[in-house]
């Protein structure tokens, strides 16, 4: 089983990377794009066999106590078989 | 492990045509593969043959010329030859330098490129024992503001008529034939190269931790598709507490240390032989991936190994990996190594005994030790969460045995690697070069009215302006030992608990080289060994990148061998011998070549820390004066070598400046007698756009003006301002000492022109009764300091997709 | 006054806090191991600069899991003083013993240069030989100096540390100590952390030790 673990910067929070590759965008001439937001992503391999809501838990634990600061991040993820 | 001599040779591959192409082995190679080896190679022993062979490794096409350098002096303790020189500086400390290249794999992908140079040669400094003291880079990359339009200060007319000036000059890139948004493309892909590389260098040093003392940085069109990323380090090791990169003691365990083995930097072409099937369609990255945080622990962990006195030899898997690493050892000791494969940590599934040593994965580092005192080996390791592996042995016999799941794959006797790799004295062609000898006629001199301007001009130009953007990107102050950082003449370093310090500067000049190679080389030692007299160092010993092009191309190979000459004149006459180095051939794109440039680093020894100068002027009401050795006039042949040449006139015409080294050495001990003494309070080489930019330069860091008089003379205007006449310091004291510095002057027959006073907000140069320059000095620094980063920020074309980009 | 100077993988700061410590301020001073439990009894911690574990994840976001991390908010709830300098006032703050967090520089680029920071206060162990007001020249150098926090946190950092010009001034600079006296709203346990912050939305956090030259 793999959890993909999608981490951003809170959306209350200025993103001064997505504020370039935006700007970056608009001078480029690319059209549409309205906002840029970037961060990170974490695929996680687990071991088989292991029962679903026990991943999930340990899923959000990971993601909120390691991988995320949750002062400035917030993260979503996924499980996948 | 047993040694399985008797086991039957490993299968010799199909040496076709098409195979020895993509292993870049000629027929001739070949046969000599055949002899050394008494039987056919297998594929693993060809792969290993065409990188030791290769022209990085074994310095086929420059080893001969090489050896011209001067390499001894009573302070060299190692000279060429091992994986850094070291120099005796005394109270029992020695230093590791060497300046290396990484101008490919910069291009082909500049962060990652520029990243692992820095970490190739911080790993050539501790694997001898020295922790990292500082590191500087020397860059070349192609024009990054384009030429059409005019730069922010200058005048629109002038700029236009400058375009139409360079159209018909010989300046010999591609780009130049590019209009429009041909070239917008080409200055954003320069612009890109030029942000990735800085980066990739920041990135690694600075979390490596080890300061930055900036360097230099250059920009001329023939770097466009070949832009130069030199890297410098420098060490410090007690003089007993040296390593070597030799193996000893048979029965010996071999041990792999640091990261895992991967695919990285095995050449793309060996992938279409035979052998490779399984796996073989998994994407194999050729670009090496640095990983600045796992060598910082090696760092600490090798030089705690090294303290436990259980390391026999320690060599870094650089170039060439586990394979230049296993053979070298051996060949320096005169013994052989032994691995297993099999125990090799590697990061991939399925590698193939080819891909494992040639691989050029990162941090990794083959270490000898003393049998029976492993474990105190892995327990260093162990503590700083490394991998630490016995994969071998010293054998008696001087060859290099490889197995794999115990069957030989590789068994090649060491020298035939190493010392006695082809050697090929290529033919050389005298070549003159395509330019005018004289100035053209469309650029007179002498009726000017707005040299102020023309100094706005060139203090914005590119090769000019302040590299503060890049070097503000760069730690140069981590370890507390820094006495002067980036943005002077040279970097200065103290070492703790001492009173001394080391001063280190790096210098080059393609453009002059171009013209006149062997004179521009002389040059690029003479600036870079003043450039550390003006920090306060004593020159001691050098280090030098040779960037160059094709070296089959015999006009190449001159230029080669004259470099050669004028680095040996030179390094000879300012006592500097070469302590090492690297060698850069085949910078070329589509046939066009780079300038031959030679880069120079040299380190000096500065006796007290408290006597040391800098280029800024520290207070008004100080008196400026001009240091200079007697040479012949400088004329406007030699202007047309200068950066007034190439951004006011838009043309390259004549010579270098001339130098005479006796001159040069007599103006270095005077300069340095002068900071000994405490008599002078700035010292400032004069360079890149000559005396008026030097003054410049000393007014901006306190914002000090200054009311200078040019001497008498009846050359132009031009000339006495921007030309750029060698062995010059530009140095200033209190009033009452102007006297004594021309005495001392005297004694070494150097000239003290007294030219004026500092102070107040304006900078204004005279000749006779007329202003040649009048103006403010926030003015000239805001357009000095801002213009790189408005460069790089102006002009992002209208529609650029990256990936039509790239070759 | 003996001080601890803690050591992390990547640490690469340790040996100058170490240095300024002994030679500077005279001072016993001792290496502590992130993999220890033990302070060794010492009087103050440094957190030195660095990239502790690459920062790769988030600087100091696995730093603070270290155990040495378990007795250093053990030593602080106490009272103990911490100094954290660059990464280690990022450690400080993803250990949650300062508040907010660091960000990307508004620039993108590492930063290293001198910048003028002013003296906030002088009633910390910190600052106290230092005059209000004062203008000191630090040597900064980081990736991640961009301070942030929300709203009600802010507001307490101005309430309580912080006179004249407030953090959302722009190219003021400012030199607080944060997480302060008693009864300091922000739950922070006193006097421990030193911070430096400066305008232009970025928190700088100084490296002292540079400024021994």
């Amino acid at each position: 089983m793999k959890a993909h673990v999608y981490v951003t910067l809170k959306t209350t929070v200025l993103d001064p990377q997505g504020k370039t590759i935006q700007g970056a965008l608009k001078k480029m001439n690319y059209k549409g794009v309205e906002d840029v937001r970037q961060g990170k992503y974490f695929l996680l391999t687990l071991e088989p066999n292991l029962e679903k809501d026990k991943v999930k838990a340990e899923v959000e634990r990971i993601a909120r106590e390691v991988l995320t600061n949750p002062v400035i991040e917030e993260f979503a993820y996924k499980l996948e078989d | 492990m047993a040694t399985q001599s008797l086991q039957t040779p490993p299968l010799p591959c199909r040496a076709t045509p098409e195979l020895l192409k993509t292993h870049g082995i000629t027929p001739e190679e070949y046969e000599r593969i055949v002899q050394a080896l008494g039987r056919e190679p297998s594929l693993t022993e060809l792969g290993i043959y065409s990188v030791m062979w290769s022209e990085h490794c074994s310095y086929k096409s420059s080893k001969v010329h090489l050896k011209r350098l001067p390499t001894r002096s009573e302070r060299v303790v190692q000279g060429p030859g091992e994986n850094a020189g070291i120099i005796d500086i005394g109270d029992g400390w020695a230093c590791a330098f060497k300046i290396e290249s990484h101008n490919h794999p910069s291009y082909i992908e500049p962060f990652q490129g520029a990243a692992t140079g820095v970490g190739g040669i911080l790993r050539d400094i501790f694997t001898m024992g020295a922790r990292p003291l500082a590191v500087m880079d020397s860059l070349r990359f192609g024009r990054i503001v384009d030429r059409r339009k005019p730069p922010a200060a200058a005048d629109r007319g002038q700029a236009t008529e400058r375009a139409e000036v360079q159209a018909q000059s010989s300046s010999y890139s591609p780009a130049r034939k590019l209009r429009g948004l041909e070239a917008k493309k080409l200055i954003h892909k320069n612009h890109s190269i030029l942000e990735g590389v800085v980066s990739g260098i920041a990135s690694y040093g600075n979390c490596f931790g080890v300061p930055n003392l900036g360097g230099e940085t250059k920009f001329e069109e023939c770097y466009f598709g070949n832009p130069l990323v030199n890297a410098f380090a420098l060490g410090l090791v007690r003089k007993d507490e040296i390593f070597y990169a030799k193996a000893s003691g048979t029965g010996n365990p071999v041990i792999y240390v640091g990261a895992k083995t991967g695919r990285d930097g095995i050449h793309g072409a060996t992938m279409a032989s035979e052998e490779f099937r399984e796996g073989s369609e998994q994407k194999r990255p050729n670009v090496q991936v640095g990983d600045p945080f796992l060598e910082k622990l090696l760092l600490e962990a090798c030089l705690e190994a090294m303290q436990t006195g259980a390391v026999v030899g320690i060599q870094d898997m650089g170039a060439a990996g586990l394979t230049c690493s296993t053979c070298e050892m051996g060949a320096r000791g005169g013994v052989g190594i032994e691995i297993e494969l099999d125990h090799v940590p590697q990061r991939e599934i399925g590698m193939t005994a080819y891909e494992i040593m040639l691989s050029e994965s990162q941090e990794r580092m083959l270490l000898v030790a003393e049998s029976g005192r492993e474990h105190e080996v892995f327990r260093v390791f162990e503590k700083w969460g490394l991998d630490a592996v016995t994969i071998g042995r010293v054998i008696n016999e001087p060859r290099m045995r490889v197995l794999e799941h115990g069957n030989i794959v590789a068994d090649i006797p060491n020298t035939s690697l190493t010392d006695d790799a082809p050697v090929y004295r290529r033919p050389m062609q005298p070549w003159t070069v395509p330019v005018p000898k004289d100035k053209p006629a469309n650029a007179p001199l002498g009726a000017n009215p707005d040299l102020t301007g023309v100094l706005k001009r060139l203090l914005a130009s590119q090769n000019i302006c302040s590299k503060r953007w890049i070097h503000e990107q760069y730690d140069s102050m981590v370890q507390t030992n820094t006495v002067q950082g980036p943005g002077g003449d040279g970097g200065v370093m103290r070492i703790k608990d001492t009173l001394r310090g080391l001063a280190m500067s790096l210098d080059g000049n393609g453009r002059w080289c171009y013209l006149n190679p062997k004179l521009g080389a002389m040059h690029a030692v003479a600036e870079a060994a003043r450039k550390v007299v003006c920090a306060g160092g004593v020159p001691v010993a050098a280090t030098n990148c040779l960037n160059f092009g094709n070296p089959e191309k015999p006009h190449i190979m001159w230029q080669f061998s004259e470099v050669i000459d004028g680095l040996a004149e030179a390094c000879t006459a300012l006592g500097t011998p070469i302590t090492g180095g690297n060698v850069s051939l085949y910078n070329e794109t589509l046939g066009e070549g780079i300038y031959p440039t030679p880069v120079v680093g040299v380190v000096g020894i500065v006796e007290s820390i408290e006597r040391t100068a800098t280029p800024h002027f520290r207070s008004p009401g100080r008196e400026a004066i001009l240091l200079s050795a007697a040479l012949a006039p400088y004329d406007d042949r030699q202007l047309g070598s200068s950066e007034y040449a190439k951004e006011i006139v838009g043309s390259l015409w004549g010579e270098p400046p001339a130098l005479d080294l006796k001159s040069e050495a007599a103006l270095q001990k005077c300069v340095l007698e002068l900071i000994e003494k405490g008599l002078i309070e700035s010292a400032h080489d004069c360079s890149d756009g000559g005396l008026a930019v030097a003054i410049a330069e000393s007014c901006f860091r306190h914002e000090i003006g200054a009311e200078l008089h040019l001497p008498e003379g009846s050359e132009p205007l031009e000339i006495a301002l921007f030309g750029e006449q060698a062995s010059r310091v530009l140095v200033c004291c209190v009033p009452g000492d102007r006297q004594l510095i021309q005495q001392i002057a005297a004694k070494h027959t150097i000239q003290a022109e007294f030219l004026g006073r500092t102070g107040g907000d304006r900078l204004v140069i005279r000749r006779g009764p007329s202003d040649a320059v009048s103006v403010y000095i926030a003015d000239i620094k805001n357009v000095w300091a801002q213009a790189l980063e408005c460069a790089l920020h102006s002009d992002v074309p209208e529609r650029v997709v990256p990936e039509t980009l790239d070759k | 006054m003996k001080f601890g100077v803690l050591v992390f993988p990547g640490s690469n700061c340790d040996h100058d806090a170490y240095h300024v410590i002994a030679a500077a301020a005279k001072q016993p001073v001792t290496f502590l191991w992130h993999a220890s439990h033990d302070l060794e009894n010492c009087d103050a911690i440094i957190v030195p600069g660095g990239f502790a574990y690459g920062d790769y994840l988030r600087t100091g976001a696995i730093a603070k899991f270290a155990p040495i991390m378990q007795e250093v908010s053990r030593f602080a709830a106490g009272g103990g003083l911490v100094l954290g300098i660059c990464n280690g006032f990022q450690i400080l703050c993803e250990a949650g013993l300062l508040p907010g967090a660091l960000m990307r520089n508004a620039g993108l680029k590492y930063i290293c240069k001198p910048v003028k920071l002013r003296v906030e206060s002088t009633d910390t162990p910190f600052t106290s030989a230092c005059t209000e007001g004062e203008v000191l020249e630090i040597p900064i150098g980081h990736m991640e100096g961009n301070y942030f926090c929300d709203a009600d946190t802010l507001a307490e950092l101005n309430r309580e540390n912080l006179r004249g010009d407030g953090w959302g001034a722009r190219a003021q600079i400012a030199y607080g100590p944060c997480g302060r006296a008693s009864g300091n709203p922000c739950a922070e346990p006193e006097r421990r952390v030193c911070a430096l912050r400066a305008g232009d939305g970025i928190c700088q956090q100084g490296r002292f030790g540079h400024g021994s030259q």
